[in-house]
């Protein structure tokens, strides 16, 4: 249970030292074990036809069923992703959950363009560090630099760094300390009906 | 306000979009509802108001436009956003009309809805400041019959209350007319004492003798006239408060009468030979300079201190002008219903010249010009003509014949003189937005002069 599970899950093989890339971002961040695998299934059934999109909600469903010996799953895809009410997401996660997805689809043009690699890595280190935030229960933040800031844009994605503020770091690891939470509150919540 | 405190309900058939839009909403930390269709939605309104509805236009029974059309109804704060599958120029049309905040189209990009959102956000947050600066605005510090807006007063008065709470001997300071008997009488009903009787002795009043007995009592016979014995106001006041008013006025004896009292708290009734146990908290007042009275040997310095343990200064009306208009208001209220006249209000020119008036009786002063007032006045808001003040030289308004834009730039730089170059203040009295006023500043190029007060600048050529 003490480690992350970072899966490629995408079509082609990932990129040269992307994964390792995002890996020890993910260490340096949240001072935790991650592992990096490439899986060797995909969830298929997450595929939209009529949108073209994988979607992300479905991923998610997909990867909390398995490696259940891990602390969390976060996979790493180069489908395009999106939730219904959107036209796209970069990535989602279970807030407070144990699964969280991330796409390389939005995060640049055609990694073959020279220094557009390196981009879409940072990029991606970015998105997964927030991701995993929401799944440790983090929220969005307010200061624009923080990697849990909002980013429904590249423009945001690009004014934000890697490393979470002060405050979320704080917070991230108060919420660790105090025991992960997996259950989803919204379940009990009166006002969803 | 905190994202928590946002509430907002997502109102939707689909579960799918109830589900990833609250999923995606949630984590800004927003506190997230949702409701399958528009009954259920106006039921959790009733429940508990919602500060933002996102609403699909086309939902089976209610639909999104009558669920927005009800909600502007009877929760006209709450915003409403919209949202549709096909966006055609009459939906649009019909739902800005009836009072959409936005509309948005289905499915939305992200960018978009996440600023539409933040922009509702926003501006509900003003809207709520809005509402919150107007309480302030309106904040009136009470201390029983004493209200105030101004600070130092406020500040004044949280002393009292304070002091009132322990048995010392309080020491007010203040001009005639500010509400030093007013406040004695406060102190007492804030204190402990409060069951116990107050007793109120103008010491300006009486004569040396007449005094000595009023308050120490005397015995039958003590002096000419004494058919009786009498009991003093501090036997009277026994348990309670004793309000020494203009007690700077006392005799050099009395002043050593008064000090043994203090001293040994017990009361010898004139022409007595026992002396009474008295239980009296003292609360002295005086508009008289009693450090100078000390230097120059008119009242004792020993009886000096005694008296000043706690000292507590009323500040005059001319340096709480931010009062009057509070003052005014409630003065009306009252005296509307002694006099049985229904005035309601003063003009902006009354109340102008209200608060230019230096008031040398204070707030004593002001009380009795608005009771002449309003028997002169013959309707509901009191003029200018039935003050019976006139304005100082200088805002005299000019004689020879002006246009109104002139008028106006008089008028408003006159207010600023008299608000101290105070915008917020101003703009009240001239009853316009503070945002108004600045553009007429700058319109009219009042600047400030060196002593902070705004003056008309030359009129460019």
């Amino acid at each position: 249970m003490s480690e992350v599970l970072l899966l490629w899950i995408g079509r082609d093989a990932p990129p040269a030292d992307l994964l390792e890339g995002v890996r020890t971002r993910l260490v340096r961040e949240y001072g935790i074990s991650v592992r990096a695998v490439l899986s060797e299934e995909r969830p298929e059934e997450a595929f939209d036809a009529r949108r073209g999109q994988h979607s992300s909600s479905r991923i998610l469903g997909w990867l909390s069923g398995r490696h259940p010996d891990a602390r969390r799953v976060v996979g790493l895809t180069d489908a395009d992703l999106f939730i219904p009410i959107l036209t796209f997401v970069f990535g989602e996660a279970q807030l407070g959950g144990r699964a969280a997805v991330v796409s390389t689809a939005r995060l640049g043009d055609t990694p073959r363009i020279p220094g557009e690699a390196g981009r879409i890595a940072l990029r991606l280190q970015k998105e997964t560090v927030h991701e995993l935030g929401h799944t440790f229960g983090l929220l969005h933040c307010r200061d624009a630099t923080c990697a849990m800031a909002r980013s429904p844009s590249l423009r945001h994605v690009d004014a934000k760094t890697p490393t979470l503020c002060r405050a979320c770091r704080a917070r991230a690891l108060e919420l660790q300390e105090n025991g992960d939470v997996h259950e989803q509150e919204e379940h009990a919540n009166p006002d969803r009906r | 306000m905190s994202k928590k405190s946002t509430r907002i309900l997502i109102v939707d058939d689909e579960e799918i979009v109830r589900e990833s839009l609250s999923g995606w909403l949630e984590k800004d930390g927003y506190t997230i509802g949702t409701a399958p269709d528009g009954a259920t939605a106006l039921a959790m309104m009733d429940e508990r108001p919602w500060t933002i509805l996102l609403v699909d236009l086309k939902m089976p029974g209610i639909d999104g436009l009558e669920v927005l059309r009800r909600v502007k109804e009877s929760w006209p704060e709450t915003a409403v956003l919209i949202m549709t599958a096909y966006a055609t120029v009459d939906t649009a049309v019909n739902a800005m009309k009836t009072g959409a905040f936005d509309y948005v189209v289905k499915p939305f990009d992200p960018e978009e809805v996440s600023l539409v959102v933040e922009k509702i956000v926003a501006q509900q947050a003003l809207v709520r400041e809005n509402v919150i600066l107007r309480k302030a605005l309106k904040k009136e510090y009470r201390f029983h019959d004493l209200v105030t807006k101004s600070p130092a007063l406020l500040a004044t008065l949280e002393l009292a209350k304070t002091a009132a709470k322990s048995p010392s001997t309080v020491l007010v300071l203040g001009e005639s007319g500010t509400g030093k008997e007013l406040l004695a009488r406060a102190i007492h009903a804030e204190s402990p004492r409060h069951a116990k009787p107050f007793v109120a002795v103008s010491c300006a009043a009486l004569t040396e003798t007449l005094l000595e007995s009023e308050l120490f009592g005397h015995e039958k016979g003590a002096f000419t006239g004494a058919n009786g014995r009498h009991e003093g106001k501090f036997e009277a006041a026994n348990g309670g408060t004793l309000f020494l008013d203009e007690i700077g006025d006392i005799s050099p004896k009395l002043q050593l009468d008064l000090l043994r009292v203090l001293e040994e708290r017990k009361v010898t009734r004139v022409g007595g030979t026992q002396a009474v146990p008295v239980d009296v908290r003292i609360v002295a007042a005086t508009n008289r300079d009693l450090t100078r009275a000390v230097e120059e040997g008119r009242f004792r310095q020993d009886l000096f201190y005694r008296l000043n343990v706690i000292t507590i200064t009323l500040l005059p009306l001319r340096e709480r002008k931010e009062d009057i208009p509070l003052l005014v208001e409630r003065f009306l209220e009252q005296l509307s219903s002694e006099l049985k006249r229904d005035v309601e209000s003063v003009s902006p020119e009354a109340m102008a010249i209200l608060l230019a008036h230096a008031w040398p009786g204070n707030v004593r002063e002001l009380r009795n010009v608005l009771e002449r007032a309003i028997v002169v006045s013959d309707g509901p808001v009191l003029e200018a003509r039935h003050l019976g003040l006139t304005l100082k030289a200088g805002e005299a308004a000019p004689a020879h014949p002006a246009s109104l834009e002139e008028i106006e730039r008089r008028h408003i730089a006159s207010v600023l003189r008299q608000t101290a170059g105070n915008v917020t203040q101003a703009a009240r009295i001239l009853d316009i937005d503070r945002v108004t006023l600045y553009a007429k500043i700058r319109k009219y190029g009042l600047k400030r002069a060196e002593d902070g007060e705004f003056e008309p600048a030359t009129p460019a050529r």
